[in-house]
Formats: structure tokens, C-alpha cells, sequence
């Protein structure tokens, strides 16, 4: 399993490779580093200060190989980048100058807060929904739920949020509109809301893509066995199908686990959670292409993260797997 | 893009857009598939609504996308067609008779079925108008990443070896970037407007077609009838374009209705955050963004983020219950 893991992480190097090409070439060739100077320090920067601000983030170098003689050659922006993120130095804000690795570290765990009560909620209450589905099986409701579940995927998050934030915090005063706090119990209190609307913006696609697993696994030989052996409904349902399902399950989300850490780009902003998401949404808005490509970078790290953990699952939730 | 705006660029992409879909239909009703497929789809009440409200919609929007010459330029047929009613300076509710303004509420110029916004607009036409912007990115788009995905899932499938390998390396990466992330990056480089919004769609859009395709045709070069077509000689160009794509081209159609529905909601999401559509485009993401601050107005204004959300709603729910009743439709052993 170890050298499996192993071989795996190296058929990564490529693709974290392919990525940091992909953000090279989006950030310092499609948009030169000049155009990039100009648009963070606004219209009235003068050449002077746009200068000294490439000089600064060394984006002053020739793009791939340095011609200027008494210069290696390898002094140049390409292999600079690639050198930097190949040693997790994530640079340095565009706007604030601040070291990205405070911003993202402190960014963690206000996101996480946000994110992990809303996975396990939404995982809790999306299987439990879609049991329920399969246990009573009956056309009219099936035809309902699944109407409804196409309904609730088919409105954007803004409209939840928006909507959520006016009739629970503003017309019903019952939670915090906005804002937060990491102390004991003032902070439950402002994700409350966050979460649920997470939950519910999410719970269509995740009952619908349930019950299709519970239903798979319904049709399989053995629940016939049981059946024939008289083993009741509810009895199916508990013992077998969730059971057996909950292995597909949980290698089939396993996959999102390391996105949690990424926060949520439009509650976070819309609460004031200054989690990760806000941190890439007032990158957006400044604009800070620092921010956004190491979030980038960051993000496919994460993405490569939940395959090695999806491919661990199998194996440890399907003893027949041995990955080899 | 503004080569958009002149008018014969932009009533010329649309006739060839509308062609494409027309020949693809065509094309595809030879089949006995399709034709079965139809059959199913006659008898399917829910999905024969859905394709009636998508069809309301595709002429709201080719109404909006259809220039005609006037005093200032030019200007749309529905604009056109509902200048009659006027512009008023501020707010109105809807069915209102005067202003919405408590200190000094002047009477309106006429009544307007859903308000108006900050600017005066009739919010029904604004709303009616966005429809454009949420059509172009889902036709634009769609014509880049379905070509594309297409083509190199077929190739990868066919070909195998290092083909396969070289296009599933190159959708890997793609891939490994969060789709948001890619997104936002692109749009932030390229700068607003619809053209970038769907070459940055395009981009992250088609790894998933890719994938899918080339699934399916690794599943049907197992099939005789390759064998067969490779046995009387054609070459392996003919086998792609003649055999394998009319076997994988249900799929593409059933997930062109899906995905259509999320790249309008994409738009919506993308204008939300400020890199969509640009400033004087009417669409659903920049009213929505527009209307957060009339929520916690006195007296309230509501009725530009319903109207809005709405439209947006109706339609994304209509595409997807379209897309799936299209898969019931061929697909029929599978159920819901």
C-alpha cells in the first residue's frame, strides 16, 4: 500500500508542474507583469512606482532566459516562479504585502468552522432523506422529491444567502446578520445561519446523488437473499443497503474532504467570516493576482489530496482492493 | 467582446448558431435511436413542459439578440418592440401610481408590471433582456467545449496509447484546478465581458465531455461493427467522424441540456462576483448583485432581485428537467 501511495504521489509531480505552468502562463505572459503593476497600483501610478514595484516582487527579470551578460541565465521570472513554488514560498501579497503563508494560515480555521459542520450535516441529513426515499417507494412521492431536489439545485447560492440573510437575521431578528467571533459561545452563534444555508443550498444534488447509490444497491443480489429470508424492510435498509452503500459513499465524498479547508467564496463574504473565501474574494475584487494564483497553486494541491485519500478509502473500505 | 455589439456580427453568429443546432437535430433524427428516443419524449408530460418554457425563452432571447438600425445606432427587437413604455427617474413598486419615495412620492408616467429599478428601468424588460446575456454564454461556450471535448475523448478512446495519455494528462491538470479558482483567474486576466466568460467556461467545460467520451468510446471500439469498419478498410479517420460519433452523440446532446443549465447559473454567479458580465449588459448575476443593497432600503425594494432570481430559476430548473427527461428518453432501462 506505502509504495502504491508512493508511485501515486509521483505521477502527481506532472501535474502539479502542469499546473504551475498553467498559472505561469496565465499571470506573466497572457497579463504582463507591467499590465499587472498598473492594475494594482491604479491609473495614476507613476512609471517611477510602477518600477520600483516590479523590482521589488523581482518581476523586473527577462521572462525565460536572462541574456544580459554577468547574469547566469537562469535569472529569469520562469524559473524564479517555478523555484518559488516548488519550495512553498507563496510570496507576498500584491495590495498589502503581507506574507501569504499569515494570510492563508490565518484564514483556516474560521473557514473550517464554517465548512466541516456544514459537510457532516449535509451528509447526515441528505442520507438520511434518501433512505427514507428508498424505504417507502412510492411513485407520487418519488416524483415530488425528485422535482423538489431538481428545484432546490436549480436556485443559486446568492438567492439562498440573500434571501436567508433578510428573512431569518433582518425580518425575524433571530441571528446575527453579519460578522464574527472566535470566543466560547458567540461563535455557534454566527455560523448557525451559514451552515444551515450550506446545508440546503447543497441538499438537492446530495439526496438526489444518495438515493441513485441506495437504489443501485437495492437492485444487488443479496438483497434479494435477504429478502427471501424474510429479513423485514427497515431491516434491509439499516443492515444491508446502507451499510454497503455507505462504502461508495463515503469514497465518493472523501474526494471534496480537503476543499473544506478552502472555505465558501460567497457565504464567507456575505457573513463576514474572514475564512479563506473572503480571502479570495477581496483578492478578486482588489485585484490581488498574488493571492489568486497561489490559491491556485493551493487549490490543486488540495484537489491531488482528495484523490490519494479517495484511493486509501477504497482500499480500506473494500478489502477485496489491494492496491499494489 | 465588443465586436458583439455591431449588428451583423451579432445577427449572423446567432442564424449560425441556430444552423448548427437545426443540422445537429437533423442529423441526429436519421437514427433510429433518436426517433425512439422521441417517441418517449412525446409521452413524458414533464419533459414536454420544460422544452416549451426553454423554447419561451430561446425567442425572448434571440427577440433581445436581433439588431435592428435606429435613430441612435442600433438597437434590439424588444427593444423595439417595447419602447412604448417609458422611463421614469427612480424606483417604483410594481403596479404603482406614483414614486417610491416617502417624502415626495411625484406620479409615475405609467404603471409598470414589476417596477422599476435605480436607474427607472421597467424591471419585467430588464429582466426579459438578461435573458440574452444567460443564451450567449450557454450557446458560446457550448460551441467551444463541446467541439473540443468531443474531438480529443474520441481521439483518446480511439487511438489509445499515447494519446490517451497526452489528453488525459492534459485534462488532469485542468482539472486539478478548482473550477471557481480557474474561473475567476482567467476572467480576471482577460477582463470582463461575455466573449472571455466563455472562453473561460470553454477551458474548464470541457474536461468533463472529454472524460465522458472517452469513456464511451473505449466501451464501443469493443463493439463488431468497428472491428467490421476497420475490416473493409476505412480509415480511422471515417470510423470516428462516420461510426464511433453518431454512437457517442445522444450523450453529448443530454449533457449540452445539462450543461447548459450550469453555465447559466455559472453567469450569474461569475457577474455576481464582479467578474461576469460587464457594466451596461443587462443580466440576471448583476441585478441580483445590484438588488443586495435594496433588501435594507426603507420602504424595501424586492421586486428586482425576485423578478431577477425568477427568471434565473424557471429557466435553470426548466434545462434541467429537459436534460433529464432527454436521458430517461434514451436511456430508458435506467430510470430516474
Amino acid at each position: 500500500m506505502f509504495a502504491y501511495l508512493l508511485r501515486r504521489l509521483f505521477f502527481f509531480i506532472p501535474i502539479v508542474f502542469g499546473v504551475m505552468l498553467l498559472t505561469f502562463v496565465l499571470f506573466f505572459v497572457v497579463q504582463s507583469p507591467d499590465a499587472t503593476a498598473r492594475r494594482v497600483l491604479g491609473q495614476k501610478a507613476t512609471p517611477k512606482s510602477v518600477e520600483n514595484w516590479l523590482h521589488n516582487r523581482g518581476y523586473d527579470k527577462p521572462l525565460l532566459i536572462n541574456h544580459t551578460p554577468g547574469k547566469p541565465w537562469h535569472d529569469s521570472l520562469f524559473i524564479h516562479q517555478m523555484g518559488r513554488l516548488a519550495t512553498f514560498d507563496l510570496g507576498t501579497s500584491d495590495v498589502s504585502g503581507r506574507p501569504l503563508r499569515e494570510v492563508f494560515a490565518q484564514g483556516v480555521l474560521p473557514s473550517l468552522l464554517l465548512t466541516l459542520p456544514a459537510f457532516l450535516l449535509s451528509i447526515a441529513l441528505g442520507v438520511g432523506l434518501a433512505l427514507y426515499l428508498v424505504f417507502i417507494r412510492n411513485a407520487v412521492v418519488d416524483l415530488a422529491a425528485s422535482l423538489f431536489c431538481v428545484a432546490l439545485m436549480s436556485v443559486p447560492v446568492m438567492v439562498y444567502v440573500i434571501f436567508g440573510q433578510f428573512v431569518v437575521a433582518q425580518v425575524l431578528n433571530y441571528f446575527p446578520a453579519f460578522g464574527f467571533e472566535l470566543s466560547g459561545w458567540s461563535t455557534p452563534k454566527f455560523l448557525l445561519l451559514p451552515v444551515v444555508l450550506m446545508v440546503v443550498s447543497g441538499l438537492g444534488a446530495d439526496v438526489r446523488l444518495f438515493r441513485a447509490l441506495f437504489l443501485e444497491e437495492m437492485g444487488q443480489d443479496y438483497i434479494r437473499t435477504a429478502r427471501a429470508k424474510g429479513v423485514s424492510t427497515v431491516q434491509v435498509l439499516m443492515r444491508h443497503v446502507l451499510k454497503n452503500g455507505l462504502i461508495n459513499l463515503i469514497t465518493l465524498v472523501v474526494a471534496s474532504l480537503p476543499f473544506l479547508i478552502m472555505g465558501s467564496l460567497l457565504l464567507e463574504n456575505f457573513f463576514g467570516i474572514p475564512g479563506l473565501g473572503n480571502v479570495l474574494f477581496t483578492a478578486i475584487q482588489a485585484p490581488d493576482f498574488a493571492v489568486v494564483q497561489a490559491s491556485v497553486f493551493l487549490g490543486s494541491l488540495l484537489y491531488l489530496g482528495g484523490l490519494l485519500l479517495t484511493d486509501v478509502c477504497y482500499a480500506w473500505a473494500d478489502p477485496r482492493i489491494r492496491l499494489q | 467582446m465588443k465586436s458583439l455589439d455591431q449588428i451583423w456580427v451579432q445577427n449572423l453568429s446567432l442564424l449560425t448558431g441556430y444552423s448548427l443546432l437545426a443540422g445537429l437535430i437533423f442529423w441526429g433524427a436519421r437514427s433510429e435511436r433518436w426517433r425512439s428516443a422521441w417517441r418517449r419524449l412525446k409521452g413524458d408530460t414533464v419533459g414536454l413542459i420544460s422544452f416549451a418554457v426553454i423554447l419561451v425563452y430561446l425567442l425572448i432571447g434571440t427577440l433581445e439578440s436581433i439588431a435592428v438600425p435606429s435613430a441612435s445606432g442600433s438597437r434590439s427587437l424588444l427593444q423595439q418592440l417595447t419602447r412604448s413604455i417609458p422611463q421614469e427617474t427612480s424606483y417604483a413598486a410594481p403596479l404603482a401610481s406614483t414614486a417610491l419615495s416617502l417624502s415626495d412620492p411625484k406620479p409615475l408616467k405609467s404603471r409598470h408590471l414589476l417596477g422599476t429599478d435605480a436607474l427607472g428601468r421597467d424591471t419585467f424588460v430588464q429582466t426579459l433582456r438578461a435573458t440574452r446575456s444567460a443564451l450567449w454564454i450557454g450557446g458560446l461556450t457550448s460551441l467551444i467545449y463541446i467541439p473540443l471535448g468531443v474531438l480529443l475523448g474520441m481521439m483518446a478512446g480511439y487511438y489509445k496509447g499515447w494519446v490517451d495519455d497526452l489528453v488525459q494528462y492534459v485534462y488532469s491538470t485542468v482539472a486539478a484546478v478548482p473550477e471557481i479558482l480557474m474561473l475567476v483567474s482567467i476572467l480576471m486576466v482577460l477582463g470582463k465581458g461575455l466573449g472571455s466568460m466563455s472562453i473561460a467556461l470553454g477551458i474548464t467545460g470541457w474536461v468533463g465531455m472529454a472524460r465522458l467520451i472517452r469513456g464511451e468510446t473505449l466501451r464501443q471500439v469493443e463493439r463488431p461493427y468497428i472491428a467490421a469498419a476497420k475490416a473493409m478498410g476505412q480509415s480511422n479517420w471515417k470510423i470516428i467522424t462516420r461510426h464511433l460519433l453518431p454512437n457517442v452523440m445522444h450523450l453529448v446532446l443530454i449533457k449540452f441540456v445539462l450543461g447548459f443549465s450550469g453555465l447559466v447559473l455559472a453567469e450569474a454567479v461569475l457577474s455576481y462576483l464582479g467578474v461576469g458580465a460587464p457594466v451596461g449588459t443587462a443580466s440576471w448575476g448583476t441585478m441580483i448583485d445590484a438588488s443586495r443593497s435594496e433588501l435594507s432600503r426603507e420602504p424595501l425594494v424586492w421586486w428586482n432581485l425576485t423578478a431577477a432570481s425568477s427568471a434565473l430559476f424557471v429557466m435553470v430548473l426548466a434545462l434541467n428537467l429537459f436534460g433529464d427527461s432527454l436521458r430517461r428518453a434514451f436511456d430508458p432501462k435506467q430510470g430516474a
